[in-house]
């Protein structure tokens, strides 16, 4: 299932490289890709995990990027 | 503004420390530096600190302290605190070229309607957010405003432009029935609009979504890039502590000036140790050159695809509705001694007025110039694989080929139509020819042009049809295709780009040319073809969902000149993604090999990292500008004030 995200102050784009790494290395996650310019997350997510894996990714965000917000919704 | 405060700073405690340097002890300005730094680089500071705790060491913020602060170590007050500066001013560039560009990048994509006018039942009108409005709702458009979501006018008359969808600039007539696309712009009158789709599913969401997911394909350049990325740091991280120990230990392990010039050369190499100028500067040209395919009614589902069709060497298309019209089209009239274009026209109209078949329609088509008008009274008889017959004011119409004209012993005087180049109808008054309607698929008007111009481009040009050899080799040699496969059934269709594609990548002979092979088709039943293409192309696809689907670029509008254009485009990405990607590995490897030698500072260093940065993106943005022959012209025409309606 794919969701995609709109996010805010993600504002440099070697941070946005290594958000995407780390994104794509958590569990349920097929694949993840950070959009510095549209300021967009899209994530691939195993079916019926979606709930999980966003506690997940919620909380990868923060590590990662403290800065930036995510309008989960 | 901090910088600026920074840098005044910087040069007071410089002037100071230039004048009055002996007269104070070294920790006195220590001091003085070390305020100033704080000053200077508290943001960094602060970001290093964070990082560390996430647990991440190789952190540019980080590896500029420990460069800076290395230098004060080395009692280099003055070098550390300019370098701090000197970084700052250029991240400063940095996060300014690429706000910059992300704006321009995001301009380019500003289709989306922000609110829709949805009128009540009451006759008055509430703004919404589009997202909100139902499937089923009268939205109104005033001029200058966007249509929010698909739907079909209802009620107005007005003119629509669709330049934001497919980069054609001409405004489209719209009347009542016609369809309008959300993010078309209305430029004249007011239309009331009935939507037929939610605002997710509508022509402009469709757009944006895809433009905006386009970089989770990635190009080869950038997977290379953040493979790079993740080597290269530490790397130099690493190359630096050797520097640092090794060489003293092995010249002179006694000596603290040896100490000094080989720490300092290391710190040099951590400057120089973020891959920032490549990471922003890849995935930006890329970006920028979806934004600008994308204003041009190109879209491109991703960098991968920008990067194949620069290297695409041979272009194959699909005959019908690709190179030709895909319509039949009446292209000559023949007539008999005696008889006008228009009586016969007209006659075979009567003829053919209550036929589907495509020639039938392209025949009456022809004689409404003439003013045809069908009259209830005739009776045709449709007469298989033959033609038509109709009673009509007591006379015999016979319309069809030359069987029929045989079998109703209409005599054709030998030569009467020669070399026809398409499908030949006969029409008959009783026993008499009236003359013949040549009928055929036309060219589109710039195809001849567009195939020329990416045979310039070093594209060979292959043909696909399943149509029989004589049609098929005739549109070849108008169209100027260099080479063309007839009489394809849809699967061979397949087999036969896959002989190209082994051709192309050079398997055939074991020359391994490594050429990727374009498909361009109209994507209505070619999106088998479009998929086993290295890139499937598919055209006309305005509001054509399963087109948009197989395809991995879309023009919006049916004109070949497009598949010009998006190889253009392509070819500039590509170009300028080398560029920065040669540009700056040559300018580390060069400082990184001078600060080994002990020949390059930190200054140098610190260029090396920001202000190539600057400099990649700067080239990177040029991947935005693509000027079309329409643009310089539509420059010409702006100077000149349009006349008043």
């Amino acid at each position: 299932m794919v969701k995609t995200y709109k996010v805010a102050n993600l504002d440099c784009a070697n941070c946005a490289a290594k958000l995407e790494r780390a994104l794509s290395k958590i569990d349920g996650v097929n694949s993840a890709a950070v959009n510095f310019f549209a300021q967009k997350i899209t994530l691939d997510i195993e079916d019926g995990r979606v709930d999980g894996v966003i506690a997940d990714v919620k909380k990868t965000c923060k590590k990662v990027e403290p800065d930036m917000s995510v309008k989960f919704d | 503004m901090r910088i600026i405060i920074a840098a005044v700073l910087f040069a007071a405690a410089l002037a100071l420390h230039m004048t009055l340097e002996d007269r104070a002890p070294v920790w006195a300005w220590l001091i003085v530096f070390v305020a100033v730094y704080l000053i200077i680089s508290y943001d960094v500071l602060l970001r290093a600190g964070q990082n560390i705790i996430h647990g991440k060491i190789f952190d540019e913020n980080f590896l500029m302290i420990v460069a800076t602060a290395g230098a004060f170590c080395v009692f280099e007050f003055v070098e550390a605190v300019a370098v701090m500066l000197f970084y700052q001013v250029g991240e400063f560039f940095q996060n300014y070229a690429v706000n910059k560009s992300r704006k321009s990048i995001a301009a380019l994509m500003d289709i989306c309607p922000e609110t829709a006018r949805v009128a009540t039942d009451d006759g008055g009108e509430i703004t919404l957010d589009p997202s909100e409005v139902e499937i089923g709702s009268l939205v109104v458009v005033r001029a200058g405003e966007k249509v929010p979501i698909d739907g079909v006018v209802e009620a107005g008359d007005g003119y629509l432009d669709c330049s934001a969808l497919t980069g054609e600039s001409a405004p489209v007539a719209v009347t009542a029935g016609d369809v309008a696309l959300s993010g078309s712009i209305s430029t004249g009158g007011v239309l009331r609009v009935r939507t037929q789709k939610r605002y997710e599913d509508s022509a402009v969401s469709k757009i944006l979504e895809l433009v905006e997911n386009a970089s989770a394909k990635k190009a080869r350049a950038e997977n290379f890039i953040t493979r790079f990325a993740a080597w290269y740091t530490p790397a130099v991280v690493i190359a630096a502590l050797l520097l640092a120990v090794v060489p003293p230990l092995c010249i002179a392990y006694n000596s603290g000036a040896v100490w000094t010039d080989w720490v300092t050369r290391a710190l040099t190499f951590l400057v120089v140790s973020c891959p920032c100028a490549l990471v922003i500067s890849v995935p930006m040209s890329f970006f920028g050159g979806i934004g600008a395919a994308s204003k041009h009614g190109i879209l491109v589902k991703g960098g991968n695809y920008l990067e194949l069709l620069d290297r695409a060497g041979v272009a194959v298309f699909d005959k019908t509705g690709t190179i030709t019209k895909g319509k039949f089209e009446v292209v000559s009239v023949a007539c008999a001694d005696g008889v006008s274009r228009e009586e016969v026209l007209l006659a075979a109209a009567r003829a053919e007025y209550s036929s589907l078949h495509p020639v039938a329609v392209s025949v009456v088509e022809a004689a409404k110039a003439y003013g045809f008008a069908p009259s209830s009274a005739d009776s045709a008889t449709e007469l298989a694989g033959r033609g038509v017959v109709v009673q009509a004011d007591g006379e015999t119409i016979a319309c069809g080929n030359l069987k029929l004209m045989s079998e109703r012993g209409v005599n054709i005087p030998d030569g009467f139509i020669s070399d026809s180049a398409g499908t030949v109808v006969y029409v008959a008054r009783g026993e008499k020819l009236l003359g013949a309607i040549e009928v055929a698929d036309g060219l589109k008007e710039d195809s001849v042009a567009a195939i020329g111009a990416l045979k310039a481009q070093g594209v060979k040009t292959v043909m696909l049809t399943g149509d029989n050899r004589t049609a098929a080799a005739r549109v070849a040699a108008e169209a100027g295709v260099d080479e063309y496969r007839a009489e394809l059934l849809p699967d061979m269709k397949v087999t036969e780009l896959e002989t190209v594609i082994a051709r192309e990548r050079g398997e055939d002979d074991g020359s391994r040319r490594g050429r990727a092979v374009a498909f361009v088709g109209d994507g209505i039943n070619d999106a088998p073809v479009l998929s086993r293409a290295d890139v499937g192309i598919a055209m006309g696809a305005l509001g054509s969902d399963a087109a948009i689907e197989a395809a991995d670029i879309v023009l919006m509008n049916d004109s070949l000149a497009q598949i010009v254009l998006a190889k253009r485009i392509a070819r500039k990405t590509v170009g300028i993604v080398k560029q920065n990607i040669i540009f700056a590995l040559a300018v580390k490897a060069i400082v990184l090999v001078l600060a080994a030698f002990g020949i390059a500072n930190m200054w140098l260093a610190v260029f090396a990292d920001v202000g190539v940065a600057v400099l990649a993106i700067l080239n990177a943005m040029r991947a935005l500008n693509v000027k079309t022959a329409r643009d310089k012209r539509a420059k010409t025409v702006a100077q000149t004030p349009p006349a008043s309606r």
